[in-house]
């Protein structure tokens, strides 16, 4: 009896740390449906009022197509860079493996704020403005790394041998690479692509010190907006992102099972 | 394999060249420049000198930010380990269908927005959010009681943002305990209790450990936080940087100041490496 009162003791505080995790959330997405000019309690109704003020709101549009370029740019990049880069390390053995292995990973370890202050003194001696292409190549040093984990995470399950099975048949290196090694990477892209493009999508810290006026991102206009009190605007504008970066890795976790059971 | 050796440096150069252009300078770059001197005009003037430093150091405002960082950041270590450890103990033992799910959903807060996650605790806090309605709706209120700008709210904010990170860390070491120890422990008549305190905590150190310097890492460097749900008295040393830097412009000074983060940082990072090893980490985190 005693051990299963300690046991529900347990399920029970855990059920505690999830409302504490998502509380905050839901009521994110529950304000952002209230009709009332300030975003509080107690409901009085239910409108998609703040929805259609925001889809009116040329500023924030703008925002929302700058994250998107932005954020599809880096994943291309950071992928395209990051995959060579775990092929190297899953491998091959080379001196100063792991010592590289760590450098490349150790930007999650440095404070954004000190990523930020780095690269605008860089960019700022080089005697260059704050530009769009300063946005893209901090946010792909920032999603390196993670791209760098997942894909070296997923790379460890393919054999060399499938590749020297098929030249061992006739193919060339670059048909077997096309055919064997390409097709078996494909979730590890579609993987590091998603994670760097999330990423970016959400980053706040280092942003603010790259970001002018005319190229600002969702996140840093929600930043700039919350000067003057947190509006149901924002409420539904989280709402709006919200749905948005979980619907994507929830899509592409179905798209890849669905791709790997095609292969 | 062995045929090409420059092979691997090949694949390895475009991240490697990234990596060192972008990080490697810049970093050497704040080092150089917490040197410099600020004219009166606002000019940065090349020196060689300790100047930044001696100001940081010259009476109690600046050190006391960053005393109030390395405090905060403890405070989150041992609350996200309370919150953290049973939930992630939970999910070891549990044999429910919907244990996938649950991680899941633990997972789902890193695919979030970090600034919907902070501002979300104005929701819940603040003066008209949800627990001084509750509370007033009860009766057991008359007027709001102020929650927001202090550090507890900063607190919230933080755990929302690194709990997760704790219990992943966990549960991985967790997860990798034979659960046939239980067994025995239990068989040889261990209680409950006495099997999870001399078999099940010592195991999972690691992941603890590996949570609690990620934890405390991820907090001493965090901006967002005590900037939304903070006070004017609440600032931490990230604070500090962005406002010498975006505010007030001084370079040399802003850059002095992140090479101390660097360095408090550093150094917590090499002794846990030297005792411990860095690579549980990059484990969680796949």
């Amino acid at each position: 009896m005693k051990r299963i009162s300690g046991w529900s003791l347990i399920r029970l505080y855990t059920i505690l740390v999830y409302v504490f995790m998502f509380a905050p959330i839901v009521a994110v997405i529950i304000l952002s449906f209230n009709p009332q000019q300030f975003g509080s309690f107690p409901m009085k109704g239910f409108s998609f009022e703040w929805y259609v003020k925001l889809a009116g709101n040329e500023t924030i549009l703008r925002a929302f197509k700058n994250s998107m370029v932005l954020g599809s740019l880096t994943a291309i990049l950071t992928t395209a860079i990051g995959i060579p880069a775990a092929m190297a390390f899953v491998r091959y053995d080379f001196p100063g493996k792991n010592s590289l292995n760590t450098l490349l990973l150790a930007p999650i370890m440095i404070p954004e704020v000190v990523l930020g202050v780095a690269l605008l003194l860089f960019i700022r001696w080089l005697q260059q403005p704050k530009s769009f292409l300063l946005l893209l190549i901090g946010h792909v040093v920032i999603t390196l790394p993670y791209v760098l984990l997942v894909v070296q995470a997923r790379l460890v399950g393919i054999k060399r041998e499938y590749e020297e099975a098929a030249m061992s048949l006739g193919a060339s290196p670059f048909q077997a690479f096309r055919e064997i090694t390409f097709p078996l990477l494909m979730p590890a892209i579609l993987a590091g692509m998603l994670f760097s493009f999330t990423i970016s999508f959400d980053d706040v810290t280092a942003t603010l010190f790259w970001a002018t006026a005319s190229n600002q991102t969702v996140p840093v206009k929600i930043f700039g907006m919350l000067r003057n009190s947190i509006s149901p605007e924002i409420n539904a504008l989280g709402t709006v992102m919200i749905i948005l970066t979980i619907s994507i890795p929830l899509l592409a976790g179905y798209l890849s099972r669905k791709f790997s059971k095609e292969t | 394999m062995q045929e090409k050796p420059w092979k691997p440096w090949a694949l390895l150069s475009p991240s490697l060249s990234a990596v060192f252009l972008l990080l490697v300078v810049p970093v050497c770059f704040i080092v150089v420049y917490s040197f410099w001197l600020r004219a009166p005009s606002g000019a940065d003037i090349p020196a060689f000198q300790f100047g930044n430093y001696a100001k940081f150091f010259e009476d109690f405002f600046y050190p006391s930010i960053l005393i109030r960082t390395i405090r905060v950041a403890l405070e989150t270590v041992i609350l996200c380990l309370v919150m953290g450890y049973i939930p992630a103990y939970f999910f070891y033992r549990s044999e429910s269908r919907h244990k996938s799910i649950l991680l899941l959903l633990i997972m789902l807060p890193f695919w979030i927005s970090f600034i919907i996650r902070t501002l979300s605790w104005i929701n819940i806090l603040g003066d008209s959010g949800l627990i001084n309605y509750l509370l007033i709706e009860m009766g057991i209120l008359n007027e709001p009681l102020s929650m927001l700008y202090n550090e507890g709210a900063v607190l919230m904010g933080l755990l929302q943002y690194l709990l997760p990170f704790m219990i992943l860390n966990v549960y991985v070491s967790l997860d990798g305990i034979d659960k046939s120890l239980l067994e025995a422990a239990r068989s040889l008549g261990c209680t409950e209790w006495q099997a999870f305190k001399e078999v099940v905590l010592p195991l999972s150190m690691p992941g603890v450990s590996a949570g609690c310097l990620l934890v405390f890492v991820l907090t001493a460097g965090t901006y967002l936080p005590p900037m939304i749900l903070g006070g004017p008295g609440n600032d931490m040393i990230a604070n500090l940087i962005f406002k010498r830097i975006i505010g007030t412009l001084d370079w040399p000074f802003g850059s002095a100041i992140s090479v101390i983060l660097l360095v408090l940082l550093g150094i917590i990072v090499f002794t846990y490496n030297r005792y411990l090893g860095i690579n549980q980490i990059f484990k969680t985190l796949q």
